[in-house]
């Protein structure tokens, strides 16, 4: 009888990056939603060479016209390209959405993790003032701030990440006290790991996924935040072109011009939409409990 | 006794909150750019004119006595004087408190009767093209920008429908049927968002409530469907939704600020943009500091209500 030996088959473990890419990709959803996101970035790259005119171009004999073959989603009200101003309008929606998530990061997860390692009154007082900030609705307190520090679009992501900082925060302390409790940040201490090194070294990596898709989440809440802010002059001022800026123009001439009010809008939807389904998508992938 | 253990923890809390609010709303004004005398004496005051109002408002005096002097008058009501219709703060946000209330209101009704039964509909057919589309919508409802969806029902019910006016306010006393059709569009906008968030939600804890043990317990005892998702499922997965509709609303009082704008309804949200527009300083910290306050006391009765609804709290 022949004996039939089995040789050990080693497989190299996948790595997290691949196994959540692989994760995600099995969503088909998901998928869509990251490229369209992708499309409306190209959009905003591309803007100087597919803008069909220039957006801040006015002309006065082209006042309010209805959409044509020459301007596919007709002009406003000083006869400005909407489609050129649309095209445009993506960059200061999307520097929104990313800026404000960027500034929001750099200040909570270091507060967040000092917070949440150290624990103690230091961690109470973070807290109590997160709460405080909490408690002023996000828009409110955007609002507030982009008025105080000057009608600007850069004020305004100012703004809107002050504004977003206290949930950072939250979830950045809530992930640093999880970390914390586990083996091999115990292990790292007892080997003699300073507090920064296990901090920055263990700490850090290991709470990336819940921020990653926060950061979805609150770059789609941006975006709204923007418009909103230069729906009523305090974000984008003209005539550079800005989403919420073009709705604020468009709700003046309603009557005499609808096309003016659809386009931007439905910009800012369709981007905000598949955001928050590629944050969706994310969460799951990251989702542990799902492996 | 245990409630009141469980209330005294919760009031614990929100004191140092509402005193780091105060701190953090004071700082606002005085520390961001901008003189405050300057606003409140116009660009063409001269030198004296301008200590005159320092002294005056107490501006001159060291910082941590302008914000005791100014807790001090806000904890008796008194939050300064607009500067634009030179009228008590207090007074004026009173007024605007009532009409935000009947807006808050109407719109909760909605968002209640819209997605609390779909979030149920959609985890009772779990899996099904129903819950995929329950789905879908409170999806879109959640990713809509209200102001755009505002924009878009005045244009289709009131400039071409002409069915609801598409701005202005009617005090309810005055005529109740006008009143009524003005807050309809409004309501609806605000409505919708939370809409989509209780639907989600509803959605998630009443999945989870039909996997419990109890529900097949239930269902194995030979009651009906029907009554098994209403009577057993529903009663217990309403706990989270109870709590998250609660805080909802306390983001409704002071976050219909866009909404306010479009329709020209006079309430908190068009009081805070006409106030941070005309750089009404006093107008602003007391509509912040007014409007976190009630959020904290919504936050408070969320609590209270999950623990009255709650069982398993009570003991």
């Amino acid at each position: 009888m022949a004996s039939v030996t089995q040789t050990p088959v080693f497989v190299r473990p996948e790595s997290r990056l691949r196994r959540v890419l692989r994760r995600l990709a099995r969503r088909r959803v998901s998928l869509v939603a990251g490229a369209i996101v992708l499309c409306f970035i190209a959009m905003a790259l591309l803007a100087p060479l597919i803008a069909p005119y220039d957006p801040t171009k006015a002309s006065f004999m082209l006042v309010r016209k209805a959409p044509s073959a020459a301007h596919w989603l007709g002009t406003d009200e000083v006869g400005r390209d909407v489609l050129s101003r649309m095209i445009w309008g993506a960059r200061s929606s999307l520097l929104a959405g990313a800026i404000p998530v960027v500034v929001a990061l750099l200040f909570s997860v270091p507060l967040g993790v000092i917070s949440g390692y150290a624990g103690g009154v230091l961690d109470m007082v973070v807290m109590r003032v997160t709460d405080a900030m909490l408690a002023i609705p996000f828009l409110i307190v955007a609002i507030t701030l982009a008025a105080f520090l000057g009608p600007d679009l850069k004020n305004a992501m100012l703004a809107i990440g002050i504004a977003s900082l206290p949930v950072f925060v939250r979830l950045a302390r809530a992930a640093a006290m999880s970390i914390r409790a586990e083996d091999y940040v115990e292990a790292a201490r007892v080997i003699g790991s300073s507090h920064l090194r296990i901090a920055f070294r263990h700490i850090l990596p290991n709470m990336l996924p819940p921020l990653l898709v926060q950061a979805s989440v609150m770059a789609a809440a941006a975006i709204i935040a923007e418009a909103s802010l230069s729906f009523l002059g305090l974000g984008q001022q003209p005539p550079a072109p800005s989403w919420g800026s073009m709705l604020n123009a468009a709700q003046r001439h309603m009557a005499a011009a609808p096309w003016m009010a659809i386009a931007p809008g439905a910009m800012i939807f369709v981007l905000v939409i598949a955001l928050n389904i590629f944050g969706d998508g994310l969460r799951d992938a990251l989702d542990p409990k799902r492996r | 006794m245990r409630f009141l253990i469980f209330f005294g923890q919760r009031l614990a809390l929100a004191v140092p909150t509402v005193l780091i609010l105060s701190v953090l709303v004071f700082l606002l004004q005085r520390l961001l750019p901008g003189d405050p005398a300057l606003a409140m004496g116009g660009d063409e005051i001269d030198l004296q004119g301008l200590e005159e109002i320092r002294h005056k408002y107490g501006l001159d005096l060291p910082i941590h006595l302008q914000y005791f002097r100014w807790l001090g008058s806000a904890l008796v009501g008194d939050l300064g004087i607009s500067l634009r219709n030179s009228m008590g703060v207090t007074e004026l946000l009173l007024g605007k408190l009532v009409i935000t209330l009947q807006l808050a209101f109407a719109s909760m009704i909605i968002a209640v009767v819209v997605g609390i039964p779909l979030g149920v509909l959609a985890a009772s057919r779990h899996g099904t093209w129903l819950d995929t589309a329950t789905s879908a919508v409170s999806l879109t409802s959640i990713s809509i920008p209200h102001f755009w969806l505002g924009i878009l029902l005045v244009l289709a019910f009131s400039v071409n429908l002409q069915w609801f006016p598409s701005s202005g306010y009617v005090p309810f006393w005055e005529d109740p049927r006008r009143s009524a059709m003005g807050f309809v569009l409004p309501s609806i906008v605000l409505g919708t968002g939370i809409a989509g968030v209780l639907m989600r939600h509803t959605r998630s804890a009443m999945l989870q409530s039909l996997g419990a043990d109890y529900v097949r317990t239930a269902r194995a005892k030979g009651l009906s469907e029907r009554r098994v998702v209403l009577r057993h499922a529903l009663r217990n997965a309403l706990v989270p939704v109870v709590t998250l509709g609660a805080i909802e609303f306390g983001h409704l009082l002071a976050g219909a600020v866009l909404t306010e704008q479009i329709f020209s309804i006079p309430g908190f949200g068009k009081l805070l943009v006409d106030g941070v527009l005309y750089r009404d300083y006093a107008v602003v910290q007391g509509l912040v500091l007014v409007s976190a306050v009630l959020f904290i006391l919504v936050s408070l009765t969320a609590d209270v209500l999950y623990f009255v609804i709650n069982p398993r709290l009570r003991g």
